[in-house]
Parts: structure tokens; C-alpha cells; sequence
């Protein structure tokens, strides 16, 4: 395989990107097929990668894509409507050209595979089969022939070309005919009418036989563009002023041809122009020399020229500059994000990490030499330091939204596969999390759905027994709870059968028989492997391997998975995640001279820890908390059981939630909120439970951030190893 | 032309040579160590050691280096011996190690730092079969350094993230057990 050079490896982004847009528009033409901004965006993805696509050579993608295009201009035009077959099919194409693109990228040199290119006619056929209103697969030149004859045909006589042609007094001597090109101008169209103006003639005793005075009007009606009506005048150019004035229905092509204008297209007002053939090359640049030239305080702009000198009229240029202006305002938004190398960004954040422990070092110095006149400077400057900090560590945060619109397309697809209706609903997209947690729940995510699909939803026959609404419904839905941030899929199907389910586990052996388990224990053991509550394993899943692999990758990111269900009415899948880089509110504590940080969302209160005041029960470690049970844990003595210390200072127990659970732990000193950075521990600390992370105090120092649920659990273990075998 | 590059390409090579041959020799528990030159990132002060609960005893903690969190190990608990005490003369030798494709930055506590030697390739030797009361597969080879031995350390094979870490688990339930 050879290198891929850097130009490719942006193509193939940006032809990433350019599908996905495509393949996301498609999805909603289905519920809006009038969706204008839509049905651009599909255009623009074919048109963007045929163009690109050229650069580099790829033929066969040209041809493609060129074939896609043609059939997205009619739809944009209005000539075809967009159906649900139309939209299958480009989704088909979408895929396809994606599929060759990565062909190319591959093997650069080698031609198309004889499969890919079949597929390819079949597309196109599919594609044009059903264009056959416009009739075959015209190039995108004969079709502005098309266009011209319906000009012709449409336009009645007084709708012509108006030439005007002002004869200068010497074009005679100069070989000039008139005549001659009036002549010559037949041979493209019809003269309607020709009006001859003398306007500087002199009188007659000083008229000059040799001397050109004649002005010509001529109506001209022909279906020719303009630029191959003034080469004809080509050779008469250093002698004659010529304008050419478009006719009416000229100008509504015009107005046409603008506004369907690619916006890459879109430059200058003149470049425009030229471009839909409203005026010529000469126009312009005539018109801009005398712009140029024009030594008058106040030059006019190009367009008021053009008016002036009677080239174009009004609309035509309104239209266009009204054209350029909201391509103007498009870009400037499209523009409004940058592309990044992610190794950049991590070394920026690294260099705001140590500018914020210099930072808190200069603080520590300016304290300590009391000098009054510097400390508001350095005040200043650490709120600054603390701005940046904040702000560079968002940079790596994105929300979760555009992982979930992914799966839109995976409900499309698997729903018509498997005969159900199936609508897909997404709330809290906004939920920002770490970019590599994002990447790395992409997998889990698409089996859960995929699950969901295939097992959790009916067919809609059986969904109308049970007396459910047809159409069945996937729900995604994101939101941020105790410094965790928590995906839960939810689907309203048939739900788990916990009997079915107990039945296999034993047949599996994973449970004895006379085992009692608790309604989340027997769902919990889905997450087992080789247990799959489908009878027959169909392509989608129903092996029984995906589970366990869906839990083994959530704990890899220290992240937690659980299922709930109700028979009939459907199941939900809950998913809680680590923020990872995130930074999060900490609560510092201290136990044993050694610093800890609490997330403070995870904090419900702190108290003194004193017997006067709560019933503490030192044997079974707990306390009777306003007549609750609160079950507690030194951290000192639980994170350094071997060494022996004594509890003489006043000690405070911080109350900790997490989820429905309650503890408390026992610290020596209370440090306060702070906000802390988290720096991960590392692969050597990758196996370690109840510690979450690391972060680095503005006095240098590491302190270590509790992971509150993994704490939990470990203590649990403690206590009763037995449970830790289990 | 060829020639002069072929030259060249000879003069890196035995440069390359030259710098294998370098070693970073030290104290860990009382013992004379070394580790090739071309493992060693970076040495440092030892300032504050953030102590790890629940981890075995050769994770002697982690420390910040410019912003970074950093692990620890104590070389000398890590070969079999007690634990280093801090003294003024113990160092924090960064090495780095792979693990998984990745990059992984040690900190390795030890309890002085000697010198750089160049121990020329005929005087290093392969490990003793046996006898070594350091663990065979952590030593590359031994060099002679006048009439004494000096162990050259396989610091991948010393610091393997994947034995590390593996580690700590069955330590973890041995801390479990009451004392």
C-alpha cells in the first residue's frame, strides 16, 4: 500500500465530511422533502467531490458523481420530485461513492474493480431511469441547448437582443464595412429590425464622403449567448462602440442561472457575470479600465457602470449582487470552525497546565515578600491564566450530539431491513464529553441500538396486538449527573423476559437453579457472555457476543453499564461515563497529610464527626445521620491499612451520593472547593479501582481524585472478600 | 559521490555504536546498576512524591513534571530489596518504556547517581545463568568496568507497564487481608 500524501488525506476528510452532511440532509428530506437547505446540501456534497475528485484524477468518481448532480439539479429545480425511492437510491449512491473514493485512495493507479463499476451503471441507471421525464442522461451542456431552444420558442418579437453599433468617422478608411457584419450577424439569427440613427452628422457642405456617420440599432432575435454575437463585431471593436443589450427572457435566464450559481462560483460581481454569460470578458474589463480611469473624486461602482452604459439592465444586476452577498454571509458562518490536529491542542493545554502552576508559584512569592504594589497585577493575571485554562480545555470537549445523528441512518437502514417502522429520538445531543470518550462509545453504542432494533422492537402486526403504536420508537438521550456523564438508550418494545432469560443463564450454567436473584441481577445477566435471549441468531446480533463486549468496553473507560426493563413495555440501557480531560469542581480534603479532591457534584453535605452529636457505630462503620444509616470510611486508615495513626483532631465526615447510595467519609481537614484539572494516572494505574485520576495543586503538588463509585465498591470488597471472588 | 555517502552513513553507524555503549550507572539499594544511556529521558530532584493508596510497594507514588503526573516506581523494592529512604542524594531517573505501541513516562527513584561510562562491547558479557539474586530477565548483560561487575538493567523488562500493573491487583488482595 503506498503512502497516502497529505493533499489525499484532506480529500478524504473532506469527502468524510461532505457524505456524512449528505447522507444527514437525506435523512430529514424523508420527513421534509421540500427542505431547500437540504436538498443544497446533497448537491453540494456531489458537486464538491466530483470537483475534487478531478483534481486528483479519479475519473470514475467524476463520472459518478457527475451522474448524481444532474439528477440533484433537476430535483433542486423543481423538475423532479423527491420520494422515498429517490432518497434510497442516493443514499445507495452515497455509499457507493464512497466505497470508490476508497478505492482510489488505495490503489491510486489501478482502474475501478469490474464489480464497483457495474454497480456504478446500476446506480446510474437507477438514477436516470427514473429522470426519464428530462429524457436519457444529457451531458450538462446539451442541456443549456435545451434551455435556449425553449427561449426561442417561448419568446415572442419584440423580445430580442438590442445591438446598438456606433460607427466611428474613420471605420471606413479603416476597411470597415458595416454592412457586412450586419450581414455576417444573419447567419445567426433573424434581424428583426434594423433602425439607422445619424446623430453627429454635419451639414452637408462639410460632410466627408470617405466618413462613417451611421448609427445602427438592431433587433436581433437569436438563441446564440452573447459572447458569440460580439465576436462577430470582433474585428470592428477599435472602430465602432458596440453594446450589446440581452433580451427579456435573456435576463430571466439570467436571473435563473444566478440564482442556481454554485457558491464556489460566486467571486466578483463582474467574474459572476461573465460567468452565466450576462456579459463578455470585453464588457468587463472595459468597464474597468474606465473605472480605473475615471480620475473623478468618487469612482462607481462596477454595477452603476454597467447600468449606466446601457451593457445590462437592473435586475440582472440586482440579483447578482444580492447573490453575492448572502454567499458572503454563508461562508463567513461555514468558516466559523477551524480543523485542528489533535496533538496541537493537547500540547497546548499541557503548556496552560504549567502556566497555571507558574502562575500560582508567583502568587506563593508575592505573598510571601508582601509586595502590595505587584499583587493586583497578579491578581489580574490569574484570573486571565484561569480564563485560559478554562477555555483551552473546552476545546477538546464536543458534544455528543453528532454520534447520536449517526445513527440515524443505522435506524433507517435496519428498520426497512427488518420490515418495522422505527423512529429514532435524540435528546441532550448538547452534553459535551472528551473527544476520545466520544470516539471510543461510538461501538457500544451502535451494538445497543442495533439491539434495540432487532430484539427490543415488534413488528408493527405485533406492536398492534399488544395495542402500541405502530411506528416504534428508540430513544437516545444524554445528560451530565455527578461529574459523570450518562447515555441511556431506551426503547418502548416488547422488553426483557426475565423468566426466558434465568431459564438460559441455567441451561449456560451461569446460575444455579435454586439461585434467587434480584429483578436487576437476572437483567444484568444479559451482560454474561454467550447468553442471548433470541431464539434464532439473525445478521444483526442474536450471537450472544456483543454484551459482554459492550460491558468490557464501557469498563475500559471506567464507565458503568445497566439495564432496566419491564416486560411489554421496553427496556432502557444506562450507560454512565467518565468526563475523563474534563475538568471538573473538586472538593479537597485531607486524611494522613496526604491531599484528596471529592468531585463536589458528587458532595451532598459535610459534617463534624463527633459523637456528641451522631451515633457512630466504630465496629459496623456507620452513623446514624439524622435517623438514616450512613455507612462511613476513614480514608486515612482505609488507604494506608498497615500503618497505625491516631485520631485526635477534630475530624468531619463528607457525605457522598452517588446515584440513589449514600456514604460518608472521614477526613482529618476540610480544604474547600477548587477547580481541578484532571490529568489521567496512566496505563500502570489502569487496574486501580477507587482512584479516578490526578491533578496538579497550584503549590506543585499532586493530589489524587477519588473515584467515589469505585471506592464504593473496593471497600465493599474489603469487607467481604468473599464477594470479591465472586 | 556514492562513496563519500557511503562514508558517512559508516561515521553514524559507529557513532550510534559509540553512544550504545554508554551507560548511566547509579545506586539502588546498596547495589551498583546501570542502564544504557539511550533509556534515560531525563534527571531530576526528588520534590514532593504523591503517596498511591492501594498499590504495592514499588509504586512509590506519582509526582507532577511540568504539568504532567508522572509514576514512580522504587527501583530498589522493585528488584526484591526494602524500600529506598529519600536522602539528599536520591534521584528520579525518567525513563521511557512501551507499552501497547505507546509511550509511557517512568519515574525510577533511586538512591544516587554516579556516573556516564563507556564500557566498551568486549567488555560486556552475558547474564549468569543463575546465582543472581536479581531476577534473570532483568538484566541485558554485565560490564566490566576495570576488575568489578556492574549489572546493565533491561529497563523494559524492570519497568514493564504490563507486570506492573498486573501486579498490583494480587497486592491489592493481599493488603486486604487483616494485619
Amino acid at each position: 500500500m503506498s503512502e497516502i500524501n497529505p493533499a489525499l488525506e484532506t480529500f478524504a476528510q473532506e469527502v468524510d465530511e461532505l457524505l456524512t452532511a449528505m447522507e444527514d440532509a437525506l435523512l430529514v428530506l424523508e420527513a421534509m422533502p421540500d427542505d431547500a437547505d437540504c436538498i443544497n446540501s446533497i448537491f453540494r456534497a456531489m458537486h464538491t467531490i466530483k470537483g475534487s475528485s478531478g483534481l486528483f484524477g479519479f475519473d470514475d468518481v467524476v463520472a459518478f458523481t457527475h451522474e448524481a448532480e444532474t439528477v440533484l439539479d433537476r430535483v433542486r429545480n423543481g423538475e423532479r420530485a423527491i420520494d422515498a425511492e429517490l432518497i434510497a437510491v442516493l443514499l445507495a449512491c452515497k455509499d457507493h461513492t464512497a466505497q470508490i473514493i476508497q478505492h482510489f485512495l488505495i490503489n491510486e493507479d489501478e482502474p475501478l474493480p469490474e464489480a464497483l463499476q457495474q454497480q456504478s451503471q446500476a446506480l446510474i441507471t437507477q438514477l436516470t431511469g427514473q429522470a426519464a421525464v428530462a429524457g436519457g442522461m444529457p451531458s450538462t451542456q446539451q442541456e443549456k441547448a435545451d434551455h435556449f431552444e425553449v427561449d426561442v420558442n417561448t419568446s415572442d418579437s419584440s423580445d430580442n437582443w438590442v445591438i446598438s453599433l456606433a460607427f466611428k468617422q474613420n471605420s471606413l478608411r479603416n476597411g470597415m464595412d458595416p454592412l457586412s457584419f450586419i450581414r455576417y450577424l444573419q447567419t445567426l439569427g433573424k434581424i428583426i429590425e434594423v433602425i439607422i440613427t445619424m446623430p453627429t452628422i454635419p451639414r452637408i457642405e462639410d460632410m466627408e464622403p470617405e466618413d462613417c456617420y451611421l448609427n445602427f440599432k438592431i433587433a436581433f432575435n437569436s438563441s446564440v449567448d452573447k459572447k458569440t454575437i460580439e465576436d462577430v463585431f470582433e474585428f470592428a471593436e477599435d472602430d465602432c462602440d458596440i453594446h450589446i443589450l440581452p433580451p427579456h427572457s435573456r435576463q430571466e435566464h439570467y436571473l435563473q442561472l444566478l440564482e442556481n450559481m454554485q457558491e464556489d462560483q460566486v467571486k466578483r460581481l463582474g467574474e459572476m457575470l461573465i460567468e452565466i454569460g450576462a456579459l463578455t470578458e470585453k464588457e468587463v474589463t472595459h468597464t474597468l479600465n474606465e473605472q480605473r480611469d475615471d480620475e473623478s473624486a468618487e469612482t462607481k461602482p462596477l454595477g452603476e457602470m454597467l447600468l449606466e452604459k446601457n451593457i445590462l439592465q437592473q435586475p440582472v444586476i440586482e440579483q447578482a449582487l444580492k447573490k453575492q452577498e448572502s454567499v458572503k454571509q454563508k461562508i463567513n458562518k461555514e468558516s466559523n470552525y477551524i480543523r485542528v490536529d489533535a496533538a496541537k491542542l493537547g500540547y497546548l493545554i499541557n503548556l496552560v497546565g504549567e502556566l497555571v502552576i507558574s502562575g500560582a508559584a508567583m502568587r506563593l512569592m508575592v505573598d510571601k515578600h508582601g509586595l502590595s504594589d505587584v499583587d493586583d497585577v497578579a491578581s489580574t493575571m490569574s484570573h486571565l491564566v484561569e480564563d485560559i485554562r478554562d477555555t483551552a480545555l473546552q476545546l477538546r470537549m464536543v458534544q455528543i450530539g453528532e454520534t447520536f445523528t449517526r445513527f440515524q441512518r443505522v435506524v433507517h437502514d435496519v428498520s426497512k431491513e427488518l420490515g418495522k417502522q422505527i423512529q429514532l429520538q435524540i435528546t441532550g445531543g448538547e452534553s459535551e464529553l472528551d473527544k476520545t470518550v466520544v470516539e471510543k462509545i461510538n461501538d457500544p453504542l451502535t451494538h445497543l441500538v442495533r439491539n434495540s432494533l432487532d430484539h427490543g422492537i415488534e413488528t408493527p402486526a405485533e406492536r398492534m396486538r399488544a395495542g402500541k403504536p405502530e411506528k416504534g420508537t428508540i430513544q437516545l438521550n444524554a445528560y451530565h449527573d455527578s461529574g459523570r456523564i450518562v447515555i441511556q438508550i431506551s426503547d418502548d418494545g416488547k422488553g426483557l423476559d426475565s423468566e426466558k432469560i434465568v431459564a438460559k443463564a441455567i441451561a449456560k450454567g451461569l446460575v444455579k437453579a435454586d439461585q434467587v436473584l434480584s429483578q436487576s441481577e437476572i437483567y444484568n445477566l444479559i451482560f454474561e457472555p454467550g447468553l442471548s435471549t433470541k431464539e434464532e441468531a439473525s445478521n444483526l446480533s442474536g450471537r450472544g457476543v456483543g454484551m459482554d463486549v459492550v460491558r468490557r468496553n464501557i469498563e475500559a473507560l471506567r464507565g458503568s453499564v445497566s439495564v432496566d426493563s419491564e416486560l411489554g413495555q421496553g427496556t432502557t440501557v444506562t450507560i454512565h461515563l467518565p468526563l475523563t480531560l474534563a475538568i471538573i469542581d473538586g472538593f479537597m480534603v485531607e486524611a494522613q497529610k496526604e491531599r484528596y479532591i471529592i468531585p463536589l457534584s458528587m458532595v451532598e453535605e459535610c459534617v463534624e464527626m463527633s459523637s456528641d452529636e451522631w451515633q457512630i457505630d466504630e465496629v459496623q462503620h456507620y452513623v446514624n445521620l439524622r435517623g438514616q444509616v450512613l455507612p462511613y470510611l476513614r480514608l486515612g486508615d482505609f488507604f494506608h491499612n498497615n500503618k497505625k495513626h491516631t485520631h485526635t483532631q477534630r475530624e468531619s465526615l463528607v457525605v457522598v451520593r452517588f446515584g440513589e447510595a449514600k456514604a460518608g467519609f472521614v477526613v482529618d481537614e476540610l480544604h474547600g472547593e477548587n477547580q481541578t484539572v484532571i490529568k489521567p494516572l496512566g496505563k500502570l494505574f489502569e487496574n486501580l479501582n477507587g482512584i479516578g485520576g490526578a491533578t496538579v495543586l497550584g503549590s506543585g503538588d499532586v493530589a489524587l481524585i477519588l473515584d467515589v463509585q469505585g471506592l464504593i465498591q473496593h471497600a465493599k470488597k474489603r469487607v467481604n472478600p468473599a464477594l470479591a471472588l465472586s | 559521490m556514492n562513496q563519500l555517502i557511503q562514508k558517512k552513513d559508516n561515521k553514524t553507524e559507529l557513532m550510534a555504536q559509540d553512544q550504545l555503549r554508554q551507560y548511566l550507572t547509579f545506586q539502588a539499594g546498596k547495589e551498583n546498576l546501570a542502564i544504557s544511556i539511550l533509556d534515560v529521558k531525563e534527571i531530576i530532584e526528588i520534590n514532593t512524591i504523591t503517596d498511591v493508596p492501594m498499590t504495592p510497594e514499588y509504586i512509590r507514588g506519582v509526582i507532577n513534571l511540568r504539568g504532567n503526573v508522572v509514576p514512580v516506581i522504587d527501583l530498589s523494592a522493585r528488584l526484591g530489596r526494602r524500600s529506598s529512604e529519600i536522602t539528599k542524594r536520591s534521584c528520579i531517573v525518567l525513563v521511557q518504556v512501551e507499552y501497547n505501541d505507546d509511550a509511557q513516562l517512568l519515574g525510577m527513584l533511586v538512591d544516587a547517581v554516579d556516573e556516564i561510562l563507556e564500557i566498551p562491547e568486549a567488555n560486556i558479557m552475558p547474564p549468569p545463568d543463575f546465582g543472581a539474586d536479581i531476577r534473570t530477565d532483568f538484566i541485558q548483560a554485565m560490564g566490566r568496568v576495570g576488575d568489578e561487575f556492574i549489572i546493565l538493567l533491561n529497563i523494559n523488562r524492570v519497568l514493564s507497564i504490563k507486570e506492573l500493573s498486573q501486579l498490583k491487583q494480587v497486592a491489592e488482595y493481599e493488603g486486604a487481608l487483616p494485619t
